[in-house]
């Protein structure tokens, strides 16, 4: 999970973080006080939906204390709490601004007939349920039914962040039922689904003995069984092509995130070098020079397969380091002072750690007007970190206009799509730090089939010479 | 405190009328010398409060100076000047004695500063210094430090001038990094000096095959 967190920062004057932060965001100084700001969920303090969090900030309550009303609520309305809190996440707008996910999921008709469909079939296995025994579990199970509706809008419809809150909650079920490729072998979910369904088979079956006591009673099951066949033929086909429909959402949900790492690189390379050339139309030598190197990057990437600028197959971070230092000092002009702090082979989520830099140094060499800005990267047993740090003007984040894409995207949406954290403390005239954390060590979450994909992350290596390079952890005494 | 007395030793001519029309105003420039013989001469003579020494001399290292000098006049200061940043060159000046190290792209207000820093007796760290030493200083040893030290203190650093490595690596000033860390700028200087007796003084095997090495 990741946000950037907005707040003065390196400030020559009474640099305080936090009083800061809640300063320059009023509306939220506001919500802590609780003096009755308009519901908003609070996605920044969120264990689910941030939907406690901002009940907890509107009326000035204390975050547990709502939380454990909560869980009491659901105790007492069996259940129903928890479909209140979907249908809550669902209508109440999250506090950074925008509409609502309900707003958002009225046209998303694929999306409401995924729901109900899903909603019918929960609702003819309850049925079912309830004809053959009255267990005080399926007075729990039925306010689900809108909680699972309301989950699947959610889960089309909300921001890529919550996505990524609601895919690592299911996580674990995803594990336990195979839905994951590569977390199990085919052979081993095979088994682990056929001892499920025994399980249950047997258990049901025992349960039905013991509940009815003679076989003769079993009679009206036959019934039952006959209804759900009919119900299976009459409406399999449609949950069949819901299913189908799951495929092809997940298709395309990978086919948006290629897209936009495209769009990212050509934003990085074309785009980057068109606004050069704008600059320096006078220089008839340099706008050839820019243009010839343009054109080199671009063949590589497009027929060699190589992005622009990044993933040599055998180059290391302190290497890819090294190269943005070079070529943002000799396409901008300024100077970029980059320390390394132990090094390790690169894979597909410290490449786009580095593109990440890179953005966020050609940014700083573009806009921050600094006279040196300094690149740090360090590897640590768990993770890498990198800052971006220059002392120039600064920038007042919410004043960047939608399209431009530099931080948004190439820097923020990169680091999220790989699990990784990017952070950006910036005012005006107070300079900018750009934090960057990629976890190493496992694989990337959501982007199957990368470009160049080359395994897992390999472990440190070490330079000749040089051989501190193994990260390092807490052994130091204090 | 009076403008510290300062000589400057460096190959470089152009160099020095710059370092010297540059920290004129900051310091008082008494001498200055091109290669380690005069320099060793010249600085016993005048007996400055610190010495601007270039690592690379056509007559040896820097550090062929230093320890000539260290000898008769252990109260001379030595600030480390060099264009190169490898890490042997400067570590190997640092293990000499010498007080700190800079870049020699280095601001004329940052030199003045780190030449009147050394003077009263604190370390000064260039960003690259900073990195190196984290580096040296990897909490997980390679083999060869695996060997019994006599010292163990010394070869491992604090979490805490762990950080302020961190941040002097990432560019950040004294100043900056005392705000940062919400401790004085006294504390900061303590932790660099710190660090700097343990880089002269451990028996950490990077370190000492980088000095060994320079020598050679």
């Amino acid at each position: 999970m990741s946000r950037i967190v907005r707040s003065g920062c390196l400030g020559h004057d009474g640099y305080v973080e936090h009083p800061t932060r809640w300063r320059r965001d009023p509306a939220r100084f506001r919500h802590r006080e609780g003096d009755g700001g308009p519901l908003r969920r609070d996605p920044a303090d969120r264990l689910g939906g941030g939907v406690a969090s901002g009940v907890a900030a509107w009326k000035g309550f204390n975050v547990t204390t709502v939380r454990i009303a909560f869980v009491l609520l659901t105790v007492v309305t069996t259940g129903g709490a928890v479909a209140a809190y979907v249908l809550a996440w669902l209508v109440i707008p999250a506090a950074g601004g925008g509409p609502s996910i309900g707003v958002k999921a009225r046209s998303d008709s694929q999306g409401l007939g995924l729901a109900a469909g899903l909603a019918s079939l929960l609702i003819l296995v309850l049925l079912v349920a309830a004809a053959l025994s009255d267990s005080w579990l399926i007075n729990w199970a039925w306010p689900q039914v809108l909680s699972v509706a309301g989950l699947v809008l959610i889960w089309r419809n909300a921001p890529a962040d919550e996505q990524a809150t609601m895919r690592h909650l299911l996580q674990p079920l995803e594990a336990a039922t195979g839905v994951t490729a590569g977390v199990a072998t085919p052979h081993r979910r095979a088994v682990l689904r056929l001892t499920i369904a025994g399980l249950l088979l047997l258990g049901g079956v025992t349960w039905l003995f013991s509940v009815h006591g003679s076989i003769a009673l079993l009679r009206p099951l036959g019934g039952v069984a006959l209804v759900i066949v009919a119900i299976v033929l009459a409406l399999g086909p449609w949950w069949l092509r819901i299913a189908r429909e799951l495929v092809l959402e997940r298709q395309a949900r990978v086919r948006a995130e290629e897209r936009a790492d495209i769009a990212a690189r050509v934003h990085d390379s074309v785009l980057q070098t068109l606004a050069l050339i704008q600059r320096r139309a006078d220089d008839p030598a340099k706008v050839i020079q820019l243009a010839r190197l343009q054109e080199r990057e671009l063949r590589s990437w497009l027929f060699e397969g190589r992005a622009p600028n990044e993933l040599d197959a055998d180059l290391t971070l302190a290497a890819g380091v090294r190269q943005i230092q070079q070529d943002v000092e000799t396409r901008y002009g300024v100077p970029v002072e980059a320390v390394t702090v132990g090094d390790t082979k690169l894979d597909d989520n410290l490449s786009a750690l580095l593109a990440a830099a890179r953005e966020a140094t050609i940014n700083a060499a573009k806009w921050s007007g600094a006279d040196v800005i300094s690149l740090f990267a360090e590897v640590e047993p768990a993770e890498v970190l990198l800052v971006v740090r220059d002392r120039g003007q600064g920038f007042d984040p919410e004043a960047v206009p939608a399209d431009r894409q530099g931080l948004a995207e190439s820097v923020h949406g990169r680091m999220t799509r790989r699990g990784g954290t990017a952070t950006v403390s910036t005012a005006v005239g107070e300079g900018t730090k750009v934090t960057l954390k990629m976890p190493i060590g496992a694989s990337s979450p959501a982007s199957p089939g990368g470009p160049g994909g080359h395994g897992g992350t390999g472990p440190p290596i070490k330079r000749g010479g040089r051989g501190g390079s193994s990260p390092r952890g807490k052994r130091a005494k204090t | 405190m009076s403008a510290p007395r300062v000589v400057l030793v460096d190959d470089h001519g152009l160099f020095r009328s710059g370092v010297r029309a540059e920290l004129g105003r900051e310091v008082d420039v008494v001498g200055e010398a091109d290669d380690v013989q005069p320099a060793i001469a010249l600085i016993a003579a005048l007996l400055p409060d610190v010495v601007l020494l270039d690592v690379h001399l056509p007559g040896g290292g820097g550090q062929a100076v230093i320890q000539a000098v260290k000898a008769g006049h252990p109260q001379v200061r030595f600030l480390a000047l060099s264009a190169s940043d490898a890490p042997e060159d400067v570590i190997a000046v640092i293990r000499a004695g010498a007080r700190g190290y800079v870049t020699k792209t280095i601001s004329t207000a940052e030199l003045a500063d780190a030449v009147r820093r050394v003077a009263a007796g604190d370390a000064v760290f260039s960003h690259r210094l900073a990195g190196f030493v984290l580096d040296a200083f990897a909490a997980t040893p390679s083999a060869d430090d695996l060997k019994p030290s006599f010292d163990s203190e010394l070869d491992q650093l604090t979490n805490r001038e762990r950080e302020v490595l961190r941040l002097i690596a990432q560019g950040y000033t004294y100043k900056e990094i005392a705000r940062e860390l919400f401790i004085s700028v006294k504390t900061v200087e303590s932790h660099v000096s710190s660090v700097l007796r343990k880089l002269q003084l451990s028996t950490r095997h990077q370190l000492t095959r980088w000095a060994a090495e320079r020598r050679l």
